[in-house]
């Protein structure tokens, strides 16, 4: 790998060999690529779930799958993307390798706990990986009661399972972060002087620490009603089913803001770095994520619309989800307003920024129309919904974590990815994405509903544009796998600090030493101030 | 790897500056995971909040057959517990190790006796026929799903917290088992503060499910 190049310093690639170094290892740095791994090999099984699901869909008549696969077809898609790649993707990698670096810390505050939750994320894959070898499992990944507790004959124990032992890899590294900010910032390092990739992310910690046990017991009673048959969702006792409902959004809205917000705090590195300004506003940014944060538990029952609830309940849930449009304004609007007499160049992350940024607003505007009672009541459980969380799931998170990752690959590594490779990937991700998604709005608008595997004829032109742009889409995301694989090897040696960012992860060489500085770092400027910044910037 | 062994002596892991800056990371770390679980709990509170709205009558019933005065004497050897584990605490600070040796037994005991008693409660509510299932039958109304869930919760809500107290006499057997290394001193004794901090936790988790499950009915003089 990156061994193979002659390079005298040790870093903590080089440090130690073996695979017991590396499944034994306290390094944040190391468990953060243990992550990388874990995660990529899950986003690649929820994408062959994504495949096929297109691929079924290219005909109106139900020909590839039985309607019975195609339930479990689009539940294990969700389940996989959902808790073993989103959830974990930008934090666990990204912000497990870079969060202590950038407040100039050696490492988290817990170590041990950190490898924890790597193991208790692959022990959760594993059961879920299971569950789906021995004959999958049908209920959608929002386990709705009484189908997951009474009714589905299908693998939903192992997976609900495999759900919660995640959920405490998830609770562990919020925690891990949490105290890690407040507890490890290097000195000078104040809490405004901190970039906003680490605000985002404490922010994400926040919401992972109060959400996830929520979760958490939902899924243990769930558990409980299905092996012990107590009842506490069944009808037949008089048990609430819509209760579960209530309970499994008041995680899994606030989950959404575990997917994108670390997402959002990428975007601000990289609009800075490439402007070569400071992000306009810094504390008006910073502020936002703890606010999408407060707010993303206040708007669950927006997800309860039509499922019985009170229609004074859904007219104050609607009002506070408009609310969330507010602190994710000031982000779009600030990077916006950013970018104003930057110096701007189109490096492959910039375009990823702009990608999320572009596609986030357009995923955030339809989030108003789904948020409005009128309009949802004829949109819900359609494709417009489907097309909704994707432009933000995929259009922003998944572009934010591709942007992050080429931007710190010359970190992580040591190398230099190969440039216009990178600008060709995120230009056919970009197009791909687009193709896939935006036909499934209007589709949606039309009445196309979730979840069957057959439609009427009318609907197939749409359908089969959807279906040839996830086409370019999984060659798009095939693209960086194979480029990231042959830059270890052939890839340009990269330097301390390519980009001329101004953030502490590159004031360290390239990779970093096991305890990321040579030196302990003193902070003594704001972030982003780029007058610090003496270093030639190499491509741009 | 060179100051590891001096690192070592003084239980200073190498990722912190200083000793005291790593007793309030893992005091905080605690503190934190406690929120998580207050959130957790709080999720079987919600429910057991709604349903006793809605179904009264037959959970104020349901309430009376359970045991109050087991309950009441199981309440008093988790408060006992807490008092010993202070004690334990304070020995720890005080760097007396045979103190800290007899109050984390004394702990340790008083939760096992928790456990056997609350043990031979749910013993009894199967012989009783008051365990969620076919054989379901609660005297004295007719609304026997709802008398289900009022036990299902029962059983979920102090089956998890039995849980977390096998948990945390598993943490006062490892903390006793460090004190009797000799592991402690007054500089480095977070793991029982630490610990402490849970078993309190626990406890006061129990202060709340007593009245809420036991004495719904009991101030009406039933």
């Amino acid at each position: 790998m990156i061994t193979a190049a002659a390079q005298e310093r040790e870093h903590y690639l080089n440090a130690s060999y073996g695979l017991k170094s590396w499944l034994l290892t306290k390094d944040h740095k190391r468990i953060a690529l243990l992550y990388l791994f874990t995660i990529t090999l899950f986003f690649f099984i929820g994408g062959a779930f994504a495949t096929l699901i297109r691929i079924e869909l290219l005909t109106p008549q139900g020909n590839l799958v039985s309607s019975e696969t195609y339930n479990k077809l689009f539940t294990m898609h969700g389940v996989v993307m959902v808790f073993f790649f989103l959830i974990p993707s930008i934090p666990a990698t990204l912000g497990n390798f870079f969060l202590p670096m950038m407040i100039g810390a050696r490492d988290l505050a817990f170590p041990r706990i950190n490898l924890l939750s790597w193991y208790l994320l692959v022990i959760g894959g594993l059961l879920a990986l299971f569950a789906m070898l021995a004959g999958g499992v049908d209920t959608g990944w929002t386990f709705y009661t009484p189908y997951s507790t009474t009714y589905s004959n299908t693998w939903v124990i192992a997976t609900a399972l495999g759900i919660f032992v995640a959920g405490f890899s998830s609770i562990l590294t919020g925690l891990n972060f949490v105290v890690t900010v407040h507890r490890m910032r290097a000195p000078g390092m104040t809490w405004f002087r901190m970039p906003l990739f680490v605000w985002s992310n404490y922010a994400t910690s926040l919401i992972q620490i109060l959400g996830t046990p929520v979760l958490a017991v939902t899924i243990v009673l769930v558990f409980c009603e299905r092996v012990f048959h107590i009842g506490i969702f069944d009808p037949a006792l008089g048990g609430d089913p819509v209760l579960f409902q209530h309970m499994f959004w008041f995680y899994s809205h606030p989950a959404v803001y575990i997917m994108v917000l670390p997402g959002m705090g990428v975007i601000s590195e990289l609009v800075s770095v490439y402007s070569r300004k400071p992000v306009f506003g810094y504390a008006f940014v910073a502020f936002s994520s703890v606010a999408i944060a407060v707010l993303g538990f206040l708007v669950w029952g927006h997800h309860l619309f039509v499922s019985t609830q009170s229609v004074y309940a859904g007219m104050v849930f609607s009002f506070l989800s408009y609310f969330v449009a507010i602190p994710s304004a000031i982000k779009v609007f600030n990077w916006t307003a950013t970018l104003y007499k930057g110096s701007i160049s189109f490096a492959t992350p910039m375009l990823y920024a702009f990608g999320f940024i572009g596609l986030f607003t357009i995923g955030g505007l339809t989030g108003l129309f789904v948020a409005s009672l009128g309009i949802d009541v004829h949109v819900t459980d359609t494709y417009f919904v489907i097309a909704h969380f994707h432009y933000i799931m995929v259009g922003g998170t998944i572009m934010a974590y591709l942007g992050g990752l080429h931007y710190w690959w010359p970190k992580i590594t040591g190398r230099m990815y190969p440039e216009l490779w990178a600008r060709l990937s995120a230009l056919v991700i970009f197009l791909g994405f687009n193709l896939t998604f935006f036909p499934q709005f209007v589709l949606g608008y039309l009445g196309m509903p979730r979840r069957y595997h057959t439609y009427p004829d009318e609907f197939q032109v749409l359908h089969v544009l959807s279906t040839a742009g996830a086409s370019v889409l999984a060659v798009g995301y095939l693209m960086p796998m194979v480029y990231f694989i042959w830059s270890l090897r052939y890839g340009q040696v990269a330097t301390a600090n390519p980009w001329g960012a101004t953030g502490l992860e590159w004031q360290t060489p390239s990779p970093p030493p096991v305890h990321n500085f040579e030196e302990m770092p003193v902070v003594t400027h704001e972030a982003y101030d780029y007058t610090t910044i003496l270093g030639e910037v190499e491509v741009g | 790897m060179a100051n590891h062994a001096h690192a070592e002596t003084l239980a200073l892991r190498e990722q912190f500056d200083t000793a005291e800056q790593q007793k309030d990371a893992s005091t905080l770390g605690m503190w934190v995971f406690l929120i998580t679980e207050i959130m957790f709990f709080g999720g079987m509170f919600l429910l057991y909040t709604v349903y006793r709205d809605i179904y009264f009558p037959v959970f104020a019933l349901a309430s009376s057959s359970l045991n109050a005065v087991i309950g009441a004497i199981n309440t008093a050897v988790l408060l006992c517990s807490s008092f010993t584990m202070v004690l334990a605490v304070r020995a720890s600070q005080l760097g007396q190790r045979n103190a800290l040796i007899i109050f984390l037994i004394l702990t340790l005991i008083l939760g096992f006796v928790f456990l056997g008693v609350k043990a031979y409660e749910w013993n009894e509510k199967f012989q009783e026929h008051h365990v969620p299932g076919p054989t379901f039958h609660l005297e004295g109304t007719g609304e026997q799903g709802e008398a289900q869930l009022f036990f299902s919760l029962y059983f979920a809500m102090t089956g998890l917290h039995a849980l977390h107290m096998v948990i945390g006499c598993g943490i006062m057997t490892w903390l006793l088992v460090q004190a009797w290394k000799r592991k402690f001193t007054p500089e480095y004794m977070t793991p029982v503060d630490v610990g402490g901090l849970y078993w309190h936790f626990v406890d006061i988790i129990w202060i709340f499910l007593f009245p809420l499950l036991y004495l719904i009915d009991r101030h009406l003089g039933r």
